[in-house]
């Protein structure tokens, strides 16, 4: 089963806690620091801080689903 | 462990219900909420929602499938009216008793209010709606209170093209949060964008036609919000035994007592790496005490303490501020990037001998991680400091 990582960019506040939780899957945008996923589907090792992004996301604009 | 109790259901109390089902509890788990709403997100209440911009939908926290996965006992549009910690048990309005293993408190904070009927506030989705739909063109809105939540909501009102009066009665808008020559900065944007900001103006109560002024002038307005703060809703825990002091109090852990930890706004814990307490109203700090202290509470011979650097955003017209750390209090800011007359800066906090906060407007991500990670680390702040060649200090 592989996870997709989605992300709601309208919804995106540009706080970068994504960036802290899961840098090796997400990055933001020099302009104007709204989020860019690196890798839609991360490895099983990397899941666990995609969660934490997901978590700690103050905007809600992250998920997880499966594919 | 066999049955948790969450009291608080919107970004705390989510968080923490998450993280248990994500560490493997597979007991009961019973979010309580006074609200009939499911988990909402608040911050877009002073934003999009206001604007008109956003459908009340797209504030959903999770999807209906991923809240229904998390196997919860919810209880919503139901408060929790006292906590009976001999018998572990927790009342709520409509009767039921809820007997808990573990208890996380998460229930928040309510608007502080001014004497006189018919004012908004607003903290709900539906407070949000009721100003949303008073506010026209050429409406007449006074905003008593121009801290971040007021600056937001008159922004808002102004782009709807209402008139907006906002009155503070601190001489300088923030200064207690951010200083004085940040905080004159960062109020002139509204003098920019047409606001009438009137500040050293302290307002007696609100009327049928306006506010009374503190030195009895009548201010008259179709609409009036008011945005002076909130306190921590406590009251229910009054003779449970519980610390409370503006908030309830708890360690480094996030505990109150054995077995009932606290999050989100209504939490005052000892924060370790800023060696004060502090109670924190940020949407980030929510999640993230959340899950602190839904891990301590599941495996207490783990426990970490809970040292987070505080984080804030303020989107007003079309800047947007940003902020580490623990801002209050200072003994020293600097303008270590950029220039504040144009808007576009990073301002460095020192209290005592450490960095102590950022606060940035307009600048890239990365400049304003890099301070992060430095206040993260307890950075002294001469280092900090070194290399950079500060534009303007303000003690």
């Amino acid at each position: 089963m592989t996870m997709r990582v989605e992300l709601d960019e309208p919804k995106c506040v540009a706080s970068g806690q994504c960036v802290m939780a899961s840098p090796e899957v997400f990055d933001q945008r020099d302009e104007d620091g709204i989020a860019v996923v690196l890798d839609e589907t991360p490895d099983d090792g990397l899941l666990d801080s995609v969660q934490e992004a997901v978590a700690i996301c103050p905007a809600a604009a992250i998920r997880l689903v499966e594919q | 462990m066999r049955r948790i109790l969450i009291v608080g259901a919107s970004a705390a109390g989510l968080a923490a219900a998450e993280t248990l089902r994500r560490q493997g509890y597979d007991g009961t788990l019973t979010l309580v909420g006074d609200e009939p709403e499911a988990p909402y997100d608040r911050p877009p209440l002073s934003k999009q929602i206001l604007a008109g911009e956003w459908h009340p939908e797209r504030l959903a926290l999770r999807e209906r499938s991923d809240l229904a996965a998390l196997d919860l006992d919810l209880r919503l549009g139901t408060a929790a009216t006292a906590l009976e910690p001999a018998d572990r048990t927790v009342l709520l309005a409509d009767g039921t008793r809820i007997p808990y293993d573990g208890l996380i408190v998460a229930t928040g904070v309510r608007p502080r209010r001014l004497p006189g009927e018919g004012a908004h506030v607003l903290r709900t989705l539906d407070d949000a709606l009721t100003l949303r739909d008073r506010l026209a063109p050429g409406r007449r809105l006074i905003v008593v209170g121009a801290g971040f939540l007021g600056a937001e909501a008159a922004a808002v009102a102004r782009g709807l093209g209402a008139q907006v009066t906002l009155l503070e009665p601190a001489p300088v808008p923030l200064a207690h949060a951010v200083g004085e020559e940040v905080g004159r900065v960062l109020s002139k944007v509204h003098l920019d964008h047409g606001v009438d900001l009137r500040t050293g103006v302290g307002v007696s109560e609100v009327t049928e036609d306006g506010v009374r002024l503190a030195d009895g002038e009548l201010l008259e307005a179709e609409e009036v919000l008011v945005a002076v703060g909130s306190s921590p809703n406590t009251e229910w825990l009054a003779g449970s035994g519980l610390t409370l002091d503006d908030g309830l109090v708890c360690d480094e852990y996030c505990a109150a007592a054995p077995y009932v930890y606290a999050a989100g706004d209504v939490a005052r814990w000892y924060n370790p790496l800023f060696g004060t307490r502090m109670r924190i109203e940020h949407r980030t700090h929510a999640a993230e005490q959340g899950m602190a202290a839904a891990r301590n509470l599941l495996d207490p011979d783990a426990r970490k303490p809970f040292a987070p650097v505080p984080y804030f955003w303020s989107d007003q017209y079309d800047m947007k501020i940003q902020a580490y750390g623990y801002l209050r209090g200072h003994d020293q800011v600097a303008v270590v990037e950029g220039d504040l007359t144009e808007r576009r800066f990073l301002a460095a906090y020192r209290t005592g001998d450490r960095l102590v906060g950022v606060l940035a407007v307009g600048m890239p991500p990365k400049a304003i991680r890099r301070w992060r990670q430095a206040i993260a680390v307890g950075t002294a702040w001469h280092d900090a400091l070194a290399g950079a060649a500060p534009a303007a200090e303000f003690t």
